[in-house]
């Protein structure tokens, strides 16, 4: 009866647990990307459907949606038009398999976990190729190709940044490595070392890219090439895409919070300290904290605020950055970014030779991160305060 | 799992004769590429059959580690060469390619 | 009844991924478009790292995936794209050479299925000893990686019944024979598609 409950239901829980939440996330993202470009853009998003927040205006969108025409272009190869969507979607959910929510909560505990999410990811641009060439326009083609371009480029230097903080934890588990972060925000692995704190920043850099995010959305600069690979697509199919794009947003964000940012630790240990006074969340294992259900709930709550967060921030630099060209793009990744990634890679790997210590790597991770802060709070600083004065410099200089 | 050795091995032994006939019978070029990326695979199969059921052990899985890197070495300068000569003779087949045939 | 479907899971899964595999790898030889038949050699792919996955690889499983499809095959499929126009997508070849093919083909199969059938595998079977230490091989902790990354590094794991070669000296020679042989190729490649001006010939 047991072999039934664990080979059986429980992975049909999983699936159907994970996919809702897949589906889930896509009904907020659409909302939660509205209201946060309105905002940037200083005007309101959403407002009518649903309440004065505009709650319901995704499930709008999503009716009006699967109402429209199913278009398949008549130079379309119809086979290959209509598996497209899928591969992408299908490329984007599996990397959700051994995500762990909480402690221990994976569907899928794998030991080499963060290289199946990169690996199953990178299935996702055959699907983009394929949209392209089957929609039979050249616009479609061009979008399609571009987009294979960058993101294939951009995917070595985004794995090349975890393998710092593959290093500093000693694990690709993803559940092992976000346990090795418990405790205060200063046991995060981008406090380990200061290459680990600038392949940090790194890896949500060559992510945006991966996911074809402004401002590296060449695939779908809606003012150059229409929409891209998915110009031919309407209605059910586009909805899939879009899908796809938002769960790999939210996949890579929360690979950046279990191998960086402390997946479910908290900035401060709260489970621990409600635990010491009186409301058990968990139990104490020699020096390390093993959360109970309650504990992983809260545990799960700060890791789903994290991957939000950082969703936030991409979104964030989506609407306040200008799209940036092809060549630019790719010589942003070959000239510039791979040289720095295998920098940091050396130093991360030759860091535990002359720092022995674990306080050591802190003191150099916070002193990297106040170095970053200087510099952007220097920049900052120096601009003008308003174009006028700027232009006015500019000219009397 | 009680699938047996024979099994997987051929498995690998149909995907090496589809290959091999690929690479018969294509007049692409990249056809003949994509026979040989399946000859390939078709070894890797084996060699993590290999080392999963007898006593070769993790020997199996650097080889076939090996296999992946390789091939697609290969894979990129085949494409360099097929390219080259689409951009001199305008086509890719390689029926045509007879320069030296005199 | 439900006990017998349990325990012939994990063998049904390996079916199903093995046929999807075998079928794939048929539709690249039988069909005539080029750009079908890079794709039917993803899915076979595919397949083939699901493979690899059920034998307990699962570092060379994501390795496939991340390399063979999201690498190579992007390669393949630009390949396909930039000189698949008009006539070239669908040539077709003689009934003939199909003929000839499918005989050397199936001789080949039979030579090389006949052997593997008629072989005793028995010989080489894992001793008991290292069926139980590389029982988990298949479980979520499995010492894969530690392993192979062990043996990269010329350290062979001191396991006599993991590895065949307990004193060995590992692979890291061909390890650093690789590293600059891909250097060598990115470099020939990179020389052999640099942009040329275009001449026409007619042929």
């Amino acid at each position: 009866m047991s072999d039934l409950i664990h080979k059986i239901l429980l992975p049909l829980l999983y699936t159907v647990i994970i996919m809702l939440f897949f589906q889930l996330q896509a009904i907020i993202f659409v909302w939660l990307e509205r209201k946060v470009s309105g905002r940037i853009q200083d005007r309101l998003g959403p407002t009518r459907v649903g309440g004065k927040f505009g709650w319901l205006q995704t499930i709008a969108d999503g009716v009006k949606l699967l109402l429209k025409e199913d278009l398949i272009p008549r130079d379309a190869d119809r086979a290959m038009f209509r598996v497209s969507p899928y591969i992408v979607l299908c490329g984007a959910f599996a990397a959700f398999l051994v995500i762990p929510f909480a402690f221990q909560w994976a569907a899928q505990s794998m030991n080499v976990a963060v290289f199946f999410m990169l690996a199953v990811m990178s299935v996702e641009v055959f699907g983009v190729i394929m949209a392209g060439y089957a929609s039979g326009s050249k616009w479609a083609l061009f979008g399609g190709m571009r987009e294979a371009a960058q993101v294939v480029s951009y995917e070595v230097p985004m794995a090349m940044n975890i393998v710092p903080a593959v290093m500093a934890s000693g694990t690709m588990n993803l559940n092992d490595a976000a346990q090795m972060q418990a405790g205060w925000f200063w046991n995060w692995m981008c406090f380990h070392d200061p290459f680990t704190f600038f392949a940090a920043i790194m890896y949500l850099v060559c992510a945006t890219a991966s996911v074809k995010r402004a401002p590296f959305d060449l695939a779908e600069a809606e003012s150059e090439l229409v929409a891209g690979f998915h110009t031919e697509y309407s209605g059910f199919r586009w909805l899939i895409f879009f899908m796809a794009e938002y769960a790999s947003m939210l996949a890579v964000a929360w690979i950046a919070t279990l191998m960086f940012w402390g997946g479910w630790n908290g900035p401060l240990p709260v489970a621990q300290w409600l635990t010491k006074a009186g409301i058990t969340l968990g139990t104490w294992d020699g020096p390390s904290f093993i959360p109970n259900v309650g504990g992983r709930i809260l545990g799960l709550l700060n890791f789903i605020a994290k991957g939000y967060t950082l969703i936030v921030v991409m979104m964030w630099v989506r609407w306040t950055l200008p799209r940036i060209r092809i060549d630019q793009v790719m010589k942003t990744c070959l000239k510039y970014l791979l040289p720095i990634t295998c920098f940091l890679l050396l130093g991360a790997a030759a860091w535990p030779l002359f720092v022995r210590t674990r306080q050591g790597g802190q003191i150099g991770g916070f002193v990297a991160a106040g170095l970053l802060l200087l510099i952007v709070g220097k920049a900052i600083v120096s601009t003008p305060k308003s174009a006028a004065q700027g232009r006015r410099e500019i000219v009397y200089k | 799992m009680t699938v047996e050795l024979q099994t997987v091995l051929l498995i690998g032994a149909v995907m090496f004769v589809c290959g091999v006939v690929t690479m018969a019978t294509k007049r692409n070029a990249v056809g003949i590429l994509i026979g040989a990326e399946l000859v390939l695979n078709a070894s890797n199969l084996n060699f993590v059959a290999f080392a999963y059921y007898t006593s070769f052990g993790i020997d199996g899985q650097a080889f076939a580690l090996f296999g992946i890197v390789l091939p697609a070495a290969e894979a990129a300068i085949a494409l360099a060469i097929i390219l080259n000569f689409y951009n001199n003779h305008m086509t890719v087949d390689v029926d045509r390619a007879n320069d030296l045939k005199q | 009844m439900i006990q017998t479907l349990i325990n012939s899971w994990p063998n049904a899964l390996f079916y199903m991924m093995a046929l999807v595999t075998v079928a794939c790898a048929i539709a690249v030889v039988v069909t005539q478009n080029i750009v079908r038949a890079a794709v039917w050699l993803l899915f076979t792919l595919t397949g083939t790292a699901g493979l690899f996955f059920l034998l307990g690889a699962d570092f060379v499983g994501a390795t496939q995936l991340l390399i063979y499809v999201g690498g190579t095959m992007i390669l393949v499929i630009f390949g396909v794209m930039l000189t698949a126009r008009g006539p070239f997508v669908q040539m077709k070849t003689a009934s003939g050479e199909w003929t000839l093919a499918a005989i050397v083909g199936l001789t080949l199969f039979g030579l090389v299925s006949g052997t593997l059938i008629s072989t005793d595998w028995s010989r080489t079977k894992k001793s008991e000893a290292a069926v139980k230490a590389g029982e988990g091989i298949t479980e979520a902790n499995s010492p894969t990686t530690m392993q192979l990354g062990l043996e990269f590094l010329g350290v062979p794991p001191q396991n006599p019944k993991i590895s065949r070669d307990p004193a060995g000296i590992g692979y890291l020679l061909p390890f650093e024979i690789v590293s600059v042989h891909l250097l060598v190729v990115l470099i020939g490649a990179a020389y052999l598609a640099r942009a040329k001006r275009r001449k026409a010939t007619t042929s």
